[in-house]
């Protein structure tokens, strides 16, 4: 331990028996949205005060963390927070996906499968779903009691009336074990199919809002649509410029003010990896093409 | 099948019983009693402040009664008391049986999404689930309430006056419902398009069979639609009859002197 100065990971323990209450019951009620007494944390509303309480509440001493933003590791969200967590609860910290114990993550799901002994904490801006349809949340409390949920459609009929297809590409709502309506926080709709029936659990924190909600593992997660317009995950139609993926969720950089950018897996840890076994794409690095060179000059 | 259809009419739909609202000791409603038959249209005129619209607020499960009761023949028969039902059961019977039509179109209308999505709504809240269908049905009904199919995904806020409230009108009548009630529909609206809308409405009762519950203080929009009227006055019924006998041939002082307040044309 080299926090001396903190109790482990920050919050003082009735803090975190409240979160863990909290956290109870939105898992013992998938999707509901349950509020808490979300505490002033070191950093900005905005920035994951929600998804670092509820990691605060989980994180043991022998857990491993990892934190990612859009999908990377080495963002100043992600190296910040997971800097926070090594001096207030001396745990390991890792960025790769398949040794982390507990994954805070913005924005993304990992690329690579979850497993049964992970925990996924997502940071939430806006939990309520039907925030931008009706602004009472008194009159969607009691949409979420009722189950009213034809207002969601209303927003998707209204994509396809404008765009021809259903253009909501993040935040796209889901219905969990049939029945509450989520918002899965501003994840692209590509990540949308890897939360029905992951093996691991999904803890949901909005710091702001003070909500947390909660997927447990193997549970029914299904993304809404119309019979005549079904879901459909998004990516950008091209193969990673790094690792080659065909399959990642890619992010578009721009290299130039001529107009000129590239494609590559949001997931640093996934392409990575990728790279490392061996898989290339159009840009990779030096070390590769060296090689490549050096084979075609000998 | 001749015998369904009178037992169909034959039974009021909706009863309001010795309804009551006070709020402390300033009373709003005293002991309103009526009924309601399928395709029959009440109107309930009074100046402001006389009660008509606590009392629809009433009628329509909006606002608890100090004292009576409202019940409703529901679409399996079964005449219900109206506050013996379940938050969810009265949401449902709002959405579908029933429709509600307000002054201010923007309290009844979604102002900030299309048209289309306006009238499809109800259909998205009892499970339609298919775009193209829902999108059909939408047209179908801004044609018959003679908005251009072209403007179907403008949002009202581009809309006319005239057009908010008809767009209002067939967004509550998508679902079929068999009773609507209105406030002052034509409040707000100059003369012109007060009259078309009246017509329009006027089909629409005679064509779909509605009942309707229709608050106004001006007695031509009551004359035109209403079959039967009940004139209220410091939130008593004063008088109550078929709409020509009571408009041509006032009994009370008070409706006498409504009456003579028309000027004339």
């Amino acid at each position: 331990m080299n926090a001396p100065a903190y109790n482990f990971a920050y919050l003082d323990e009735q803090t975190k028996r409240m979160i863990r209450r909290a956290i109870l019951k939105a898992i013992a009620i998938p999707g509901y949205q349950v509020p808490f007494a979300s505490r002033e944390m070191p950093m900005p509303y905005g920035w994951g005060t929600g998804g670092v309480q509820v990691t605060a509440a989980i994180l043991g001493p022998r857990d491993v963390l990892k934190v990612i933003d859009q999908g990377s590791d080495d963002t100043t969200n992600a190296i910040s927070i997971r800097k926070f967590f090594a001096k207030t609860a001396g745990v390991a910290t890792t960025t790769s996906t398949d040794e982390a114990t507990v994954i805070q993550t913005r924005h993304r799901i990992p690329e690579a499968s979850l497993h049964q002994s992970q925990v996924l904490v997502y940071q939430v801006p806006i939990p309520e779903p039907l925030r931008f349809l009706e602004p009472r949340e008194t009159e969607t409390r009691r949409m979420h009691a009722l189950a009213e949920y034809g207002l969601m459609h209303v927003k998707l009929y209204e994509d396809i009336a404008r765009f021809g297809h259903i253009a909501t590409a993040y935040a796209y709502p889901v219905k969990v074990n049939a029945r509450y309506v989520m918002d899965p926080s501003p994840t692209p709709k590509f990540d949308n199919p890897k939360m029905d029936n992951c093996p691991a659990l999904q803890l949901f924190g909005a710091g702001r809002e003070k909500r947390i909600y909660a997927i447990p593992p193997y549970t029914q997660v299904v993304s809404l649509d119309f019979e005549d317009h079904p879901f459909e995950p998004y990516r950008f139609n091209a193969p990673c410029a790094l690792c080659g993926a065909e399959n990642s969720y890619l992010d578009e950089i721009v290299t130039d003010d001529k107009g000129s950018r590239m494609f590559v897996c949001s997931d640093t840890d996934y392409c990575e990896g990728r790279q490392a076994a061996g898989h290339h794409g159009a840009l990779s690095a030096a070390p590769y093409k060296d090689k490549a060179r050096g084979e075609a000059n000998g | 099948m001749a015998d369904q259809d009178l037992l169909e009419t034959d039974q009021p739909l909706l009863i309001a019983d010795r309804l009551s609202k006070s709020y402390g000791r300033i009373v709003a409603c005293r002991d309103v009693s009526f009924a309601l038959y399928p395709g029959e249209v009440l109107a309930i005129v009074g100046e402001s402040g006389s009660g008509k619209s606590t009392l629809l607020q009433m009628l329509s499960g909006q606002l608890a009664a100090s004292g009576g009761g409202v019940s409703y023949r529901m679409r399996d028969g079964v005449t219900r008391d109206l506050a013996a039902l379940g938050e969810a059961e009265r949401r449902l019977l709002f959405r579908t049986d029933w429709g509600f039509v307000h002054q201010d179109p923007a309290q009844g209308l979604r102002m900030a999404v299309s048209a289309g999505a306006n009238v499809g709504e109800r259909l998205m809240a009892v499970g339609w689930n298919h775009y193209g269908r829902i999108r059909e049905s939408a047209s179908d009904w801004l044609t018959r309430v003679e908005i251009d199919v072209a403007r179907i995904d403008d949002a009202p806020r581009t809309y006319s006056g005239g057009m908010r409230q008809r767009l209002q009108i067939a967004r509550n009548l998508v679902t079929g419902p068999r009773l609507v009630f209105m406030d002052e529909p034509t409040g707000g609206l100059d003369v012109s398009v007060q009259a078309r809308l009246l017509d329009l409405l006027r089909n629409l009762v005679a064509e779909l069979h509605l009942a309707v519950v229709i608050v106004t203080h001006d007695l031509a929009v009551a004359r035109l639609l209403s079959h039967r009227v009940m004139v209220m006055k410091g939130g008593c019924v004063i008088e109550t009859g078929l709409t020509d006998q009571v408009l041509d041939d006032p009994r009370e002082p008070y409706t006498q002197l409504l009456v003579s307040s028309i000027l004339p044309p």
